[in-house]
């Protein structure tokens, strides 16, 4: 092959492989440009036959040009290897927007997740979490608590009484717990102070149900049973809690009332959390007054801690309870607390599985 | 407690500048809650004035009735000056009386709009009004006639009648009874406001008892340790209780009856003490007070026949049993319309048998209410004599001679306290002399010494026993408001106990896996148990009963969480949702028949025994764990279709939940309603069954409104949170290559696929890394009765890369044992 003949097979190689526009393309080229039968591979088959001095030079010629064209080929191969991946990428692309909602969301109780929020802001303060029965003896629900069977107040909580295993006529000794207080009691009765629990739980009383009363809600208490504990202690303790549950500034204030288990006794207030009773007037949460009832509390009863063991010249101790419901209801503004207790995914599932 | 403002302010001298805001606020500050101001006229808009009647024309009507056409000036009221027509159903007045007009445009209690109106052939503008129709009592029967110097025709009636009182509504806590009296509130009022004069209604002169009182003798003087009767001849029973009185005792809440019985209860009222009147006429010899003989019977004065207890207190005379003391009088020697002479009964009644006797008869009114919460012990005198004057004063009668006074008043225990005690528990700096003072203010006799004080209550206040009593005396007038906001030391906590951080684990665990928690009332009844189809021998039917359940339908407390989750399914489902997948955690309770349990005392702790005997008489309450899943459990969308859920979630749940607690849980065949008898499964860990899970019974599904296949499960948490692993040991894995061996294999169709994966494992030996069942295949190929199983095999060794040969032998070895155990062949 003349020396012009190996340049222009070259440049046609070269040209050729320039002009391929995909790897199909660049398949062929490369068969015909730099294959077995291509004019390169030829005229390299043919320098064997030529003279030793000539042979050197056509050597150096056809090796160069077939350098030259593997190096183009090798290179268009790389520029068309990343614009096919390029273009699948591109083919490849979907609608992000699409539902996704294979398996719907789960989603726990309002009424356990804040029980749980409740426990962690004592638990936090070196409280535990005590529990109890909820089919519990009279003496607990009642006389432990200096709920004499003729004081008055037994008469305020409107029991279940369970009939009695033997038959008629015969009282069983044992209810439904109206309150969480017995918890309180089994605590005392099998533990040494200093005692600080609080106690989450379910409870009956006998009321029809409606908007804002259940036969059956949920209540949490706490008792602190220590040397030198004062209402002080509870008033700081409730601040805390308030704060911890409603915001930052968030206090409590106490009226003087009447529980049987306490003594002082004090009626507690939570400041309303939405108006702060800067603008009660038109405040729908607190209606007007600022305030927002919350629970009772107050000192425990000596006699209390007498019938359970604990030591009352020795030892002092605060108890609070409130209603777990009615916190959930007006801190999340909800208006009727059937929706609690009916069941409807639509509900529970707007509150996630914390609260 | 109804309290009129201006009652209250007869017996103390608020300061001019208090508003009835601040009044109530200061007495809900020292424990007297405000539970409502009401205004008398609530429910009335004017014009409501005075009318004089000028004509009365009385008209027969077809309808048998008389009506009275009538003309009344109202002044300007109407403004024209000219008489008002209006017909009036009522004769009980007559031309030149002075009457309460209301005026068209006008609205009476119960949103009554007043109009002018064609009746009877007249236009009547305006209504002549009664009191019930003002709200002021339930007297209907004639129309108010007003005094001839109530005012002018054409005066605003408001003033008139009274109707701008204020009337304070109060909730009044068991320890505060002397708040349920005009004395006790005003008393209250003086202590919230310095300097002002209180003038205790109670304290009057009364004259000394006497031998020629009505004899009475008092048989259990602990039951009644005062008994006071005066009497009143010649009064007029046909005498009208004044408006005044009327007015205040249907204010707090009262209604009036006559002017004798109001008359008492307006004293009840004053001063706390309720009062009994008896028809002297009506009485045979002595007044007895004994206790009853079980099974005596009496008809008390609302007609009620009643049998009576050895607990009861009755005042009987010859006759036999006249009333049940302190609760309610008997009906034949009740005053009537015709009695004349009256004797007066004030007495003093323990409170604990007051209380007992009226729960027991199912008696609730003013007077017991009173009684049982504890009156003031010693004014029976002053109150017997202030009705005395009344009925003198109001009804014309005389003051017989004779007092009789049976009895002294109990003496209050005194209590001591320490000087520091107040603010040791208030944690406020209260000192020495503010105690003291505080407890003088109350009314309490104080008799301090250098260690301490010695504190007699005063006789309105039977509640102040205990020296904390005293401190919250002594704390509410300092002021709640000044407790300090102190946080207890920190105590060191153990923080959340194992079971209730596996709870919380649970829980999450089911919500991740797109369940929603429920909370549903424990209460069923056998309908409930026949939904779920259970057998009548079923152990879940034998229940803890309740003696007074909101629905006797469902009257006992329940056995199984799957009638509340199953009803709620239902209720998602019928409110449209395609699926639902429903769990709840809770108590069920099962009886344990140990008798009831015992009452202890309250003066020590119970000793171990007793409380055991106390813990043993509860019936077992295992907290329990119910799931069910209905319809729709993957949606169907652009990746395909759906998925409704089936028997295996539910089995596959309890086992996610045994992985996440670290417990193998293993199902078995099994057959239980609710479920499937096919398609259930016990849940097992070793030898403890857990509970049962797998596809509800379609009678079930179509009985309750479940979609066919749903599902359901239900175990015993205490029992799988006690399985639970507590320290996970570390594992160790080895990082040689795995070599992979697929089988199938063979068997009997009844051969439990967890059979053969366990022949599996026992014959591949150590080398045997993990065994799945991958595929299950029945037809033709196989044979009738038979299935073909597919399982994946992965060997492994800890300390080399194991040849073909090694896993082909470990492979043959566990086909081979599978083969001998179940009869298994390969394919």
């Amino acid at each position: 092959m003349q020396p012009e003949e190996v340049d222009a097979a070259r440049d046609a190689a070269l040209a050729a492989i320039a002009a391929a526009t995909d790897l199909d393309d660049l398949k062929r080229v490369r068969t015909e440009h730099a294959g077995d039968r291509s004019p390169l591979a030829l005229a390299n088959r043919e320098i064997g036959a030529l003279p030793p001095q000539a042979r050197k030079e056509a050597g150096q010629r056809v090796g160069q040009a077939r350098g030259a064209v593997n190096q183009a080929l090798a290179a268009r191969q790389e520029v068309l290897d990343a614009e096919q991946a390029e273009r699948i990428l591109v083919e490849e692309t979907v609608d992000v927007t699409l539902t996704t909602d294979r398996v719907p969301a789960g989603a726990r109780h309002p009424i356990t997740t804040g029980s749980e929020l409740i426990a962690d802001i004592f638990v936090a303060m070196g409280w535990e979490v005590a529990e109890g029965p909820v089919i519990e003896a009279e003496w607990l629900n009642f006389d432990a608590l200096n709920l004499g069977p003729d004081h008055p107040a037994r008469t305020m909580q409107d029991t279940f009484w369970t009939a009695s295993p033997d038959g008629a006529g015969v009282e069983s000794g044992v209810v439904l717990r109206t309150h969480t207080s017995p918890v309180q009691a089994r605590t005392m009765l099998t533990r040494t102070p200093p005692i600080y629990v609080v106690c989450p739980g379910r409870v009956f009383r006998t009321d029809e149900y409606d908007a804002t009363h259940s036969p059956m809600f949920h209540q949490v208490e706490g008792l602190a049973i220590d040397e030198g504990i004062s209402m002080a202690h509870l008033k700081g303790t409730l601040d805390h809690f308030a704060s911890q549950l409603f915001g930052e500034g968030i206090t409590t204030r106490f009226r003087p009332s009447y529980f049987p288990f306490t003594e002082p006794s004090a009626e507690v207030d939570l400041r309303c959390f939405v108006c702060k009773g800067e603008d009660a007037a038109t405040c729908r949460t607190c209606r007007g007054e600022g305030w927002i009832e919350w629970g009772g509390c107050g000192v425990v009863n000596p006699r209390v801690l007498t019938a359970c063991g604990v030591d009352a010249d020795r030892y002092t101790g605060f108890a609070f309870g409130m209603g777990i419901d009615r916190t959930l209801m007006f801190r999340h503004g909800l208006s009727d607390l059937r929706a609690l207790f009916e069941g409807d995914i639509r509900f529970t599932t707007a509150f996630g599985t914390e609260l | 407690m109804k309290a009129p403002l201006s009652w209250i302010k007869e017996y103390v001298d608020l300061p001019a500048e208090v508003t009835t805001e601040q009044l109530t606020d200061r007495l809900t500050d020292l424990g007297l809650k405000l539970e409502a101001i009401h205004s008398a006229a609530d429910g009335i808009t004017g014009p409501l004035v005075v009318g004089k009647v000028l004509t009365m024309d009385p008209e027969p009507q077809k309808n048998g009735k008389t009506i009275n056409w009538c003309t009344v000036d109202v002044g300007d009221a109407n403004g024209t000056g000219e008489p008002q027509g209006i017909v009036c159903g009522a004769h009980n007045f007559a031309p030149g009386d002075l009457v309460v007009v209301i005026l068209p445009g006008g609205v009476l209690p119960g949103n009554f709009e007043i109009s002018a109106r064609k009746t009877y052939g007249h236009l009547s503008a305006g209504m002549i009004c009664s009191a019930r129709e003002l709200g002021l009592g339930e007297d209907h029967d004639g129309i108010i006639v007003l005094p001839a110097d109530a005012g002018a025709p054409g005066t605003d009636a408001f003033d008139v009648l009274g109707l701008r009182e204020e009337v304070i509504e109060f909730e009044i806590n068991p320890d505060r009874a002397y708040g349920l009296s005009l004395r006790g509130i005003a008393r209250e009022a003086a202590l919230g406001f310095d300097g002002t004069t209180y003038r205790d209604p109670a304290l009057r002169a009364t004259p000394a008892a006497d031998a020629a009182g009505y004899p009475v003798v008092v048989d259990d003087a602990a039951g009644c340790p005062v008994f006071v009767a005066r009497t009143v001849t010649g009064f007029d029973p046909a005498a009208l209780t004044p408006a005044w009185l009327a007015e205040r005792i249907t204010h707090a809440g009262m209604r009036p009856i006559s002017l004798a019985v109001d008359i008492t209860n307006y004293v009840m009222l004053e001063t706390g003490r309720p009062i009994h009147g008896y028809d002297l006429d009506k009485l045979q010899g002595t007044i007895r007070v004994r206790r009853a003989s079980e099974g005596e019977r009496m008809t008390t004065l609302d007609g009620a026949e009643r049998t009576l207890s050895a607990e009861d207190l009755v005042v009987t005379d010859d006759s036999g049993i006249i009333g049940l003391g302190g609760v309610m009088g008997g009906e034949t020697t009740e005053m009537s319309d015709v009695t004349t002479n009256i004797l007066v009964e004030a007495a003093h009644w323990d409170a604990t048998s007051m209380f007992r006797t009226g729960k027991r008869h199912k008696i609730s009114s003013e007077a017991g209410k009173r009684n049982e919460r504890g009156v003031d012990p010693t004014i029976c005198e002053a109150a017997a004599d202030r009705v005395v004057e009344l009925l003198v004063e109001l009804g014309g009668g005389t003051v017989a001679p004779g007092v009789t006074v049976v009895g002294t008043p109990p003496a209050a225990p005194s209590v001591r306290i320490d000087y520091d005690l107040p603010a040791r528990i208030s944690g406020i700096a209260i000192d020495s002399e503010t105690v003291v003072a505080d407890l003088q203010a109350i009314g309490a006799s104080v008799d301090a010494d250098a260690d301490g004080i010695t504190v007699t209550p005063p006789p309105w206040r039977p509640d102040i026993t205990d020296p904390f009593d005293l401190v919250e005396e002594v704390v509410r007038i300092v002021g709640y408001d000044q407790v300090p906001s102190v946080l207890p030391r920190e105590a060191a906590g153990r923080g959340l106990t194992r079971p209730q951080r596996l709870r919380r684990r649970i829980g999450r665990t089911l919500a991740g896996a797109g369940c929603v928690e429920v909370v549903s009332f424990p209460f069923v009844g056998p309908a409930s148990f026949d939904a779920l189809g259970l057998p009548a021998d079923d152990v879940r039917r034998k229940t803890v009963l309740l003696a007074n359940p909101l629905s006797a339908e469902e009257p006992a407390y329940t056995t199984t969480l799957l009638p509340g989750v199953l009803k709620a399914a239902a209720r998602n489902i019928g409110r449209g949702a395609p699926g639902v997948a429903l769990f709840e955690t809770g108590t069920v309770a099962f009886p344990v028949d140990r008798g009831p349990a015992p009452i202890y005392g309250v003066d020590r702790r119970p000793d171990v025994a007793e409380l055991d005997k106390l813990y043993e008489a509860l019936p077992r309450q295992p907290l329990h764990l119910a799931v069910v899943l209905a319809g729709e459990r993957e949606r169907a969308g652009w990746w395909g279709s759906g998925r409704e859920a089936g028997w295996s979630d539910a089995i596959g749940l309890v086992r996610r939940l045994g992985e996440e607690l670290g417990v193998t849980v293993e199902p078995r065949r099994a057959v239980l309603m609710p479920w499937h008898p096919g398609r259930c499964a016990e849940l097992t860990v070793g030898e403890v069954v857990l509970g049962h899970a797998g596809e509800l019974h379609p009678q079930v599904c179509a009985g309750l409104g479940l979609p066919a296949r749903s599902a359901a499960l239900e175990i015993d948490l205490d029992q799988l949170m006690d399985l639970a692993t507590v320290v996970v040991p570390g594992p160790s894995f080895s990082s040689f290559p795995v070599a992979k061996e697929d089988v199938a294999l063979v068997v009997d169709a009844d051969v439990p696929s967890a059979s053969v994966e366990a022949a599996l494992r026992e014959g591949a030996g150590d080398l045997l890394e993990s065994v799945r069942l991958f595929d299950v295949y029945t037809g033709e190929q196989i044979g009738e009765g038979r299935k073909s199983l597919a399982f994946a095999l992965r060997f492994r060794a800890t300390d080399r890369t194991l040849t073909e040969g090694e896993a082909g032998a470990a492979r043959d070895a566990a086909v081979a044992r599978a083969a001998e155990v179940v009869g298994a062949v390969q394919r």
